[in-house]
Parts: C-alpha cells; sequence; structure tokens
C-alpha cells in the first residue's frame, strides 16, 4: 500500500471529519478569535492618533522598555542556567535525580500570584535573601532586577525542557570521534556538543522570552510598580482599564499583541530550523 | 508554542558511554552540585519561603485565614471555575486532535497555530478581551445592561476568560500523540465493522488516556492557578467574584501576609499534586 492511497482513503474510512472540525472551529472562534478581535474592531473609539498618542507616550514607551529588557535579561541568564540543568539530568545519576526532574516543572504548575508573593518575600529587605543583600547595597525587590529574578523563574522550564530531548538524542559516537582525534573534554563540549544544542537553547531562550513579557502575576508583586521605573507593559494595561481608559489600555494591548505574534513566528521558525538540523 | 511540554520528554535513561567520553568525576560533581544549588535557589527555596511564611504567626492564624468565609467562598468559586472550564476545554481538545490528526486538509498548520494562540498572548489580554467585549463600553453592553445580564464583573466573565487561557492545554498535548499513533488502529477497527462511537471509545481513548489525563491536569493546574485574566473581568467583590489567587493578592496588599501566605500554601498543595500525578503519568507512559 503507497502513500497516496492510504491519504485517499483515509478520508472516506474514519467517521467525524464534519462533525469535529465544525465543532473545533466553532468553539475555536467562540473562545479566542473573535473575543481577540474585539482588540481590533473596537468601540472604544481608538482612532489612529489616539493610537499613535497612547504608543509614543512616555510612561507607556518605559513600560514597554522595562518588560522587553527584564524578559530579555531574564531568558538569557536562564539558557545558560538551563544547559546546566539539562546537561546533569541528562548525563549524571545522582541520588534524588527523580525529585530534582520534577521540581523543574514546578513553575508550570505553581499559580503566579504564589510565585509572586513568595519571591516577595524572599527578596525583601526583612527577607531571607534580601536581608543578605541589602548589607551589599544590593536591592532586588521593587527593582527592575527583581522582575528579572521572577521571570527567571517562570522561564527556567522551559529552557530545560527544549534542551534536553535533544541531549538526550544526541550520539556519543561524535564526541568518541573528537576525544579520539586528541580533543579535551571542554573542547568537544565546546566543538561538537554545544553546536547541536544551539538550535533549542535559542528556542528555549524565545520561549521564555515570549512567556516573561505577557507575565502578570508573578512580577506585580515584586516589581512595586512604578511608573516609568518598574511598570511592565500588562501591568500597565491594567491600571489604564481600571481608570475606564479603555480605547488606551486596548492601544498598548495591541502593542504587546503584535510584539507576541512576532515571538510566535520567530519560534516557530526556530523550532523547524531545530528539528532539520536534528536530522 | 509551548506553555507546557510533553509527557513523553523526561525519559532518565542510563547514559551508555565509552570513557572517553565522560568528564572526570571531580567535574562531574561540581557540575551537579552547581545545577543542585541553582535548583535549590531558583525554585525550592520559593516553595520552601510559602510554608515558613503561611506559619510564621502559628496554627491558629493559618487555620483561621483557611476557615474564613471569603476564604472559603474563594475556594468555592475557584473549584466551580475550575469544574465548568476543564470537561469544556478537554471536550475540544479531544474534537480538536480528532479532525486534526485524523485527516489531512488544508491550512492544518495554520489551524494548529491558532489552537496555540492563547499561549502566545498575555493573560492580562485574555481578560481585556471580555471587557471590551461584554463591558459596559463593549459590543453587547447595553443590550446586557439594558437584560440584567452580568458578565464582566461576575461569574460568566471569569469562565470565559478562564476558558481563554487553559484553551489549548489538552489539545496541545493530545495532538503530537495522536499524530504520532496514526489511524490504522481506527482503520482497522473501521473495517471490522466498528461505529464512529466505538472506535473512539474502543481504540483511541485507551491509546491516549495517559496524555490525555495528563493535559487535563495540567488544564485543571493553571484554571484554579490563574491569576492576570481573572483579575481583569472579576473586579475583586469579596466573598462574590474572588478567587483564591485573588484572594491571596487582596490579604497580601492589606498587609496580612500570614493568612496571604496561608491561602497561597493551599494552592502550593495543588501544584505539587499537579507535580506527582505528572511524573506519575510519565513513569506509566514509559512501560
Amino acid at each position: 500500500m503507497n502513500v497516496t492511497t492510504t491519504a485517499a482513503a483515509r478520508r472516506k474510512v474514519l467517521p467525524g471529519f464534519g462533525l469535529t472540525m465544525g465543532f473545533s472551529v466553532l468553539y475555536l472562534s467562540l473562545v479566542v478569535l473573535i473575543p481577540l478581535s474585539a482588540l481590533l474592531f473596537n468601540s472604544t473609539g481608538l482612532s489612529w492618533v489616539k493610537f499613535w498618542d497612547v504608543a509614543t507616550d512616555a510612561r507607556v514607551l518605559a513600560s514597554y522598555r522595562v518588560s522587553l529588557t527584564t524578559a530579555g535579561a531574564a531568558a538569557f541568564v536562564d539558557a545558560f542556567l538551563g544547559l546546566l540543568l539539562a546537561w546533569v539530568l541528562v548525563r549524571y545519576e545522582f541520588p534524588g535525580k527523580r525529585m530534582f526532574d520534577a521540581l523543574i516543572d514546578l513553575p508550570f504548575a505553581l499559580p503566579t500570584a504564589v510565585a509572586g508573593v513568595s519571591l516577595t518575600a524572599l527578596y525583601s529587605t526583612n527577607g531571607w535573601i534580601g536581608s543578605w543583600l541589602e548589607p551589599l547595597g544590593l536591592k532586588v525587590a521593587f527593582t527592575p532586577l527583581g522582575i528579572t529574578l521572577a521571570l527567571m523563574f517562570i522561564g527556567i522550564p522551559f529552557v530545560v525542557r527544549t534542551v534536553q530531548p535533544v541531549l538526550e538524542d544526541l550520539d556519543c559516537d561524535m564526541e568518541e570521534a573528537s576525544a579520539t582525534l586528541g580533543a579535551g573534554r571542554f573542547r568537544t563540549f565546546r566543538s561538537v556538543v554545544l553546536p547541536e544544542l544551539i538550535p533549542p537553547l535559542l528556542t528555549g531562550f524565545a520561549l521564555a522570552f515570549a512567556r516573561g513579557i505577557g507575565e502578570f502575576g508573578s512580577v506585580v508583586f515584586i516589581s512595586g510598580n512604578m511608573p516609568m521605573r518598574t511598570e511592565i507593559a500588562p501591568l500597565l494595561i491594567m491600571s489604564k482599564l481600571e481608570q475606564y481608559d479603555y480605547a488606551g489600555a486596548t492601544a498598548v494591548a495591541l502593542l504587546l499583541l503584535l510584539i507576541s505574534f512576532l515571538m510566535l513566528l520567530v519560534i516557530n521558525s526556530l523550532q523547524r530550523w531545530a528539528r532539520k538540523t536534528s536530522r | 508554542m509551548a506553555g507546557t511540554v510533553p509527557l513523553n520528554v523526561p525519559r532518565l535513561k542510563k547514559s551508555v558511554s565509552s570513557p572517553a567520553t565522560r568528564e572526570s568525576t571531580a567535574v562531574k560533581w561540581v557540575l551537579i552540585v552547581a545545577a543542585g544549588l541553582v535548583l535549590f535557589w531558583l525554585i525550592a527555596l520559593p516553595l520552601i519561603v510559602v510554608l515558613t511564611e503561611s506559619l510564621k504567626k502559628g496554627w491558629g492564624v493559618y487555620v483561621a485565614a483557611l476557615t474564613d468565609p471569603d476564604a472559603a467562598s474563594a475556594l468555592r468559586l475557584t473549584l466551580l471555575v475550575a469544574a465548568i472550564t476543564v470537561p469544556l476545554n478537554t471536550i475540544f481538545g479531544v474534537t480538536a486532535a480528532w479532525a486534526v490528526t485524523k485527516f489531512r486538509f488544508r491550512g492544518k498548520g495554520f489551524l494548529i497555530t491558532l489552537i496555540d494562540l492563547p499561549f502566545a498572548v498575555s493573560p492580562v489580554i485574555g481578560g481585556l478581551i471580555f471587557v471590551l467585549v461584554f463591558g459596559a463600553h463593549g459590543w453587547f453592553g447595553s443590550w446586557l445592561s439594558a437584560h440584567d445580564i452580568k458578565i464582566v464583573f461576575a461569574l460568566p466573565g471569569i469562565v470565559l476568560a478562564t476558558l481563554f487561557v487553559t484553551f489549548p492545554f489538552v489539545a496541545r498535548e493530545l495532538i503530537p500523540l495522536m499524530e504520532d499513533q496514526g489511524t490504522q488502529e481506527e482503520e482497522a477497527a473501521i473495517t471490522l465493522g466498528a461505529r464512529g462511537w466505538q472506535v473512539f471509545f474502543r481504540v483511541t481513548l485507551p491509546n491516549i488516556k495517559w496524555g490525555l489525563l495528563y493535559g487535563i491536569i495540567l488544564c485543571n493546574a493553571r484554571a484554579m492557578g490563574e491569576f492576570g485574566a481573572v483579575s481583569v473581568v472579576s473586579g475583586h467583590i469579596r466573598g462574590e467574584t474572588n478567587t483564591l489567587p485573588l484572594h491571596v493578592e487582596i490579604l497580601y496588599n492589606e498587609y496580612q501576609f500570614s493568612a496571604s501566605f496561608a491561602v497561597a500554601s493551599l494552592l502550593l498543595l495543588l501544584a505539587l499534586v499537579t507535580m506527582i500525578i505528572k511524573s506519575w503519568l510519565s513513569r506509566k507512559n514509559a512501560h
């Protein structure tokens, strides 16, 4: 049986295409697409002039700067820490490995508000870590550094879980060849293993970055929400809504949505590239 | 795009390698200890803080915070919202995965991207869009107020926002799984005279049950724990439209830290149970 006949037969044999496809598209439209389109075709009186005014407002620009730099820094650090965690998890056997593995997923399952209050307690000036850092002149809570730490917590599983499967599938033959050719272990890692891990590392970075830009719950407590300094873009949407400035909130949200779409495109092409290079 | 990880990832197989491809024992243990410290600092410490902070003022305050009528009503609302949203998104996830993986059609990749969309969108936007549609100044605002129907700042709004943010979980888990399994078993069942529903319940469901269960518990964890989207549409009415995560925020902003962390510890328990079921499922899946 060749491929074309199965493909042709598939449509005839299995039932339920109309029903499942119809329901899926209807539900998708009702829950996601139509509500999202409210951002574009809104009734809040958002004109192009108003949109431009809001988008170029100093406070709005500052909130984007804070969001992009903290999410970028957090994803960057996560890429290194995530590589270390994935390496240890794949390559070594040690006691407590199962718990190690389970803990990595925790930021996925923990409600963001819980992470937010807990990290704030940890890094405030009388917290366990905050009280240590204060004499060193390092303030974490209510500064961009605090936002970055919260986003690192949220983003780390994305890097580990993207790098891990690639590392598991990596053939040891190349490393052996490199060793027989006289390369030291570090040289082998740098010139043989690391190049293979660049696509998943970039994907993990992009996933953590994308998540960080939209993140709200874990950041809102530790950021202190000072306009121009530690106010992130999602929070600005929230405060504009609380002042009944629907047009302003919609404008900020549209920009944020645009960034998210761009990230989605980048991630999709990164994942396609990663799949191609792994073959 | 992922807000989640595929179930089959952590295989934790023993690595077989020659001595030439291994680091020295010293390097190995330095790396393990470094990784352990990172994990402890970044992930374990925040968990421990939740517990110590919640018990700082003793068990009396802890118990009082959890038995408070507002906390009890927040818990009831959180359970109710999850009980409505999780089954709906599960039904969607299964039907969408069936449509996407059992048939060929144009635009399949585009459809999968659309299903992933809520993961890419900030949860605050997930709440905002329902305010724009159903709020006082929204598309249906005047019609709804004329008919005395409340959606935003009431249960329906919270349910809609939660449906939006938890939308992809089940579908996302099932699509790669069912893609791998192909259609041969289902086709064989049909040839042997089985009906559509029989094929699904007798052939497909037993094959996907662990993945499905994993999607459901992740969906549930997010539905019970969602903060940003729900915060926008809830209106924060104590005892009425407050979910557990919002209750944590309210107590925290009122400087009732111990009570806030006590409620947070309940949500931490939810996360831990989710993790335990997850690792049990992935071991089950590996065999």
